[in-house]
């Protein structure tokens, strides 16, 4: 093991040395001795290029300790409800009562103490994702979350949210994993909501493990709100996809600070397909990172990724997307997409999106554009006598809409495209 | 159909891992002992009769090298190369700046002769028909003729090797060498620095069009010689050239070295046209031997309204670490790069472009066809970036890549950085294998499963191939054929 050279990186050890007495021991450690051989990221290492977060991330806040506040949280949507706080699982926040049969939820602390070897096993990434220190570190540090199992053939009709939210007044570090198993041919809708309750920057390492069982089905919505200019969030997904399984997933993320998220996705096994769309619109400082790496490890996947990068102000867009056919993984078949708008003067895009092909029995494509609004559309719509402020929120919503047109949810979709309007709105009256 | 038939039988006539210009010339030969140190890099420019300004120009290069780290970080593996086991000079042994082709070394004009390479203008005069191509002959460190010096002085062009041009025209060398790849650029351009031996050196004066094409024909002849030739193309105000480059060496089991650089300079409304067939030698059919090919090809639109031009057929080497790139620099000014690179056997193909929007209202296009069969790994690595003040700068990036055969790769790798709103990017690639259904049409049709992916790949790579010069077009496509071969079936 390479010696941690850093201050950040000594403050991380001793978060270590809290957690690793705190189960599954040997996930832990194995986390904690990949993280150590590259420690934080910083723009040298490739997959990191863009955003550095070793320079970001300073010296990192406190551990974040369990808050008792009883709050009430509005709710956006009919979904239900479970609440990890502050980087603890809150039951009393959460609608563990109102789960319909098929649904077994409890905490991932309640999860690590049983140690069912079934559950711990889902929980480690396997090789997905195994080169990314953050998602290491992790599994070294994580606290608590959710675990959720759901029977096989079960139908689950209302979504299932998974909220993650810090409300400490001071910055705090936390760290956690929430993971879902679906059985074989069942089917679920799960809300990812990350969100802040207080104005402080915190700093929030959470993931997401997904497993779908042959034939199952995951409609997956992600809302990234809050933060603030120091905060840094960094959301990793990792989905292990079977034979004839299917995730069809939208993120929208707004907000500020550093956000990063980053999927690992693997169709391992035949017929299996994935959908992952998102939208960022950015304001003020907002540092928006969405990093894919789409792994067709079997034959007959297909996939296929249409993201939107909106930004205004001095805010910062970064898509890499990779899509990988290992070989063997014949008739695969990719298409990946990524568009941008710049609005302002000082707003930024890179975009990286990537192939690697070892298969010759293959359809993959991507593309990527980078621009301001249409002169021509703008100039038809003011024409028509719309102030320029709404022709451009006319034109940045049909924008944004290509890349939520897949969400099967009304009610979901509802619930997003309010939120770009609201955005929108605030856009037009400044 | 002429042309097809000529292009099956040759198809036909050749052998698996047939490399035609595998021979190997026995020459006597000047060497600096093998090894590098300070004292083989003023071997070097010793036997140049350098001035001192180059020689420390060296050194420094040399000094810097040493603190450097090879790059990693390109898609190609290969063994440790050991920088001390390699010859860094040789030399044909004739007396030094041959004054005419009568004394050249029968022996090396016929190599050239068998290559194909024109050196003899009253042999191209005296064809009516073909057209007239001044060329720059270089053998492994040196060059050894250059043709039509006369009539292109007539013109003011000033076509000649480097080394010449540091003893006749050292204010422009001095001004331009090392003013787009500065010594410190990479790795491979820094030991090119220290340790370069010759390459073409182009100056077309203000207002100029070069009355014909300018070529240049590389060729490694000795064993475990590194070859590391350096040009530099100023089109100065309001001119334009258009540049060949042509590329082999002899069959040998072990790998070769060839690390050059090439500087373009376009200032104020100047053309350059650079146009590359690479055909080293890519190893046999089990991987063994074949060029190392690490190069450092950028081209600087310092001037309004100029134009640079990058256009390569990469057929050949056992590893290619290439990105000729542009520096739109000047208001207005364009970059093109056009690409083919086919990779057969054990092959690994590393290669893209650069194109860095300063300047406002600059633009670029990217066409990039990669052909991977075989065993072989095919990269495209390119950086589109538009910076703050680039305003209404363009560009449009294509990469296609063709899959034959469950054992090759084909990988793509763009960067897209925009920081200004104004400039407008778009990327697309794709990738695919042949189709059944064209190949069943063809096939359908008389054609042998060979002969209807040679004629499908010449249709993938059209865009690309209608950007050569006519004669070098038809040896491209030629060639694109002869590197597939065995991979069908």
């Amino acid at each position: 093991m390479i010696k941690l050279a850093s201050e950040a990186e000594a403050t991380l050890s001793s978060f270590y040395e809290e957690m690793r007495d705190k189960g599954a021991p040997r996930l832990r450690a194995a986390g904690w001795a990949s993280f150590s051989e590259s420690g934080v990221p910083n723009r040298r290492v490739e997959s990191w290029h863009y955003t550095d977060l070793k320079t970001a991330m300073g010296r990192p806040a406190p551990l974040a300790t369990a808050s008792r506040a009883a709050l009430s949280l509005p709710r956006a949507h009919d979904s239900l409800r479970l609440v990890t706080l502050d980087g603890v699982f809150r039951p009393d926040l959460s609608d563990i009562a109102r789960l319909p049969d098929g649904v077994i939820a409890q905490s991932l602390r309640d999860a690590l103490a049983q140690g069912e070897p079934h559950v711990l096993s889902a929980l480690a990434s396997a090789d997905i994702g195994a080169q990314d220190p953050i998602l290491a570190l992790n599994a070294a540090l994580m606290q608590d979350g959710v675990v959720i199992q759901i029977a096989p053939g079960a139908a689950i009709d209302r979504a299932l949210e998974l909220t993650t939210l810090a409300s400490a007044e001071a910055a705090q570090s936390t760290y956690t994993r929430a993971l879902v198993m679906l059985g074989e041919g069942a089917r679920a809708t799960v809300v990812e909501t990350l969100g802040a309750l207080s104005s402080a920057p915190a700093q929030d390492n959470c993931a997401l493990v997904l497993r779908l069982a042959p034939g199952a089905r995951l409609d997956l919505v992600t809302h990234f709100s809050g933060g603030v200019d120091q905060a840094i969030r960094v959301a990793s997904l990792l989905a292990h996809l079977d034979a004839g399984a299917m995730i069809n997933s939208f993120a929208l993320i707004e907000g500020e600070g550093l956000n990063r998220r980053q999927i690992f996705a693997r169709l391992d096994g035949e017929n299996a397909r994935a959908v992952f769309n998102g939208a960022t619109l950015g304001r003020g400082r907002l540092h928006a990172d969405t990093t894919l790496i789409m792994d067709h490890a079997k034959p007959c996947g297909e996939s296929r990724e249409v993201f939107r990068n909106i930004l205004d102000d001095q805010s910062v867009g970064v898509f890499q997307g990779k899509v990988i056919v290992r070989p063997g993984a014949q008739k695969t078949d990719g298409v990946m997409q990524s568009k941008a708008l710049l609005l302002s003067e000082q707003a930024a895009m890179n975009n990286k999106p990537e192939l690697e092909i070892f298969a010759d029995d293959v359809q993959c494509g991507h593309g990527a554009t980078c621009g301001r609004l249409d002169k021509d559309q703008l100039f038809y719509l003011t024409a028509r006598g719309l102030p320029r402020r709404e022709a451009e929120a006319l034109l940045i919503e049909g924008f944004a809409n290509e890349a939520m047109d897949a969400i099967e949810d009304e009610q979901l979709r509802a619930f997003l495209s309010d939120r770009v309007s609201a955005w929108l709105s605030r856009r037009i009256s400044r | 159909m002429a042309a097809r038939q000529e292009t099956v039988a040759r198809v036909e006539s050749i052998d698996v891992d047939a490399y035609k210009y595998g021979f190997s010339t026995d020459i006597e030969s000047v060497k600096a002992p093998k090894g590098l140190n300070e004292d083989i890099v003023r071997f070097i420019s010793a036997k140049k009769g350098e001035p001192q300004w180059l020689t420390d120009w060296r050194l420094d290069a040399y000094r810097r090298w040493l603190t450097m780290a090879e790059p990693r970080w390109a898609r190609v593996h290969y063994p440790r190369i050991d920088f001390q086991d390699l010859y860094y000079y040789s030399a044909p042994k004739s007396t030094p700046g041959p004054k005419s082709l009568d004394e050249v070394d029968p022996e090396l004009l016929r190599t050239y002769e068998k290559l194909g390479i024109p050196l003899r203008e009253q042999e191209i005069l005296a064809g009516v028909e073909t057209r007239r191509v001044a060329v720059d002959a270089v053998f492994d460190s040196v060059s050894v003729a250059t043709t039509f010096k006369a009539e292109l002085a007539k013109a003011g062009v000033i076509f000649c090797p480097i080394s010449e041009a540091v003893q006749t025209h050292p204010e422009l060398v001095r001004k331009y060498l090392g003013s787009v790849v500065p010594v410190t650029d990479n790795f491979y351009a820094t030991l090119n620095s220290a340790v370069f031996s010759d390459g073409s050196f182009v100056y077309v004066p203000k207002g100029v069009r070069c009355p014909m094409e300018l070529s240049t024909y590389f060729r490694i002849n000795e064993q475990n010689t590194g070859q590391f030739e350096r040009t530099l193309i100023i089109a100065d105000e309001g001119s334009y050239v258009s540049y060949l480059e042509g590329c082999t060496a002899p069959k040998r089991d072990e790998n070769q070295l060839h690390a050059a650089v090439v500087e373009l300079v376009a200032l104020d409304d100047a053309e350059i046209k650079y146009s590359t067939v690479q055909n080293w030698y890519p190893g046999d059919s089990e991987g063994r031997g074949g060029i190392y090919n690490f190069v450092t090809k950028r081209g600087d639109c310092r001037g309004r309204n100029s134009h640079i031009s990058w256009t390569q057929v990469e057929t050949g080497s056992a590893i290619t670490w290439k990105y000729p790139s542009c520096i739109l620099r000047g208001d207005g000014s364009q970059g093109e790069f056009y690409s083919i690179a086919v990779s057969n056997g054990y092959q690994q193909v590393d290669s893209g472009t650069k194109m860095l929007h300063l300047g406002k209202n600059t633009k670029s296009r990217i066409i990039s066809k990669g052909i991977s069969a075989g065993h072989s790994q095919n990269t495209y690595r390119g950086q589109v970036s538009a910076h703050r003040k680039a305003d209404g700068a363009r560009n449009f990036t294509q990469c296609d890549s063709l899959l034959i055969g469950p054992n090759c790769g084909a990988h793509t790798v763009p960067y897209i950085e925009s920081k200004n709103p104004s400039a407008q990017f778009e990327h697309e690639a794709t990738t695919s294998k042949i189709s059944e259904d064209q190949l069943f049409y063809a096939m359908q049709r008389g054609l042998s499963a060979e002969e209807a992916t040679a004629l499908i790949v010449n249709g993938f790579v059209r865009d690309v191939l209608q950007q050569l010069p006519m004669e070098f077009a038809v040896e491209a496509q030629k060639l694109i054929s002869i590197s597939l071969e065995g991979s069908v079936g």
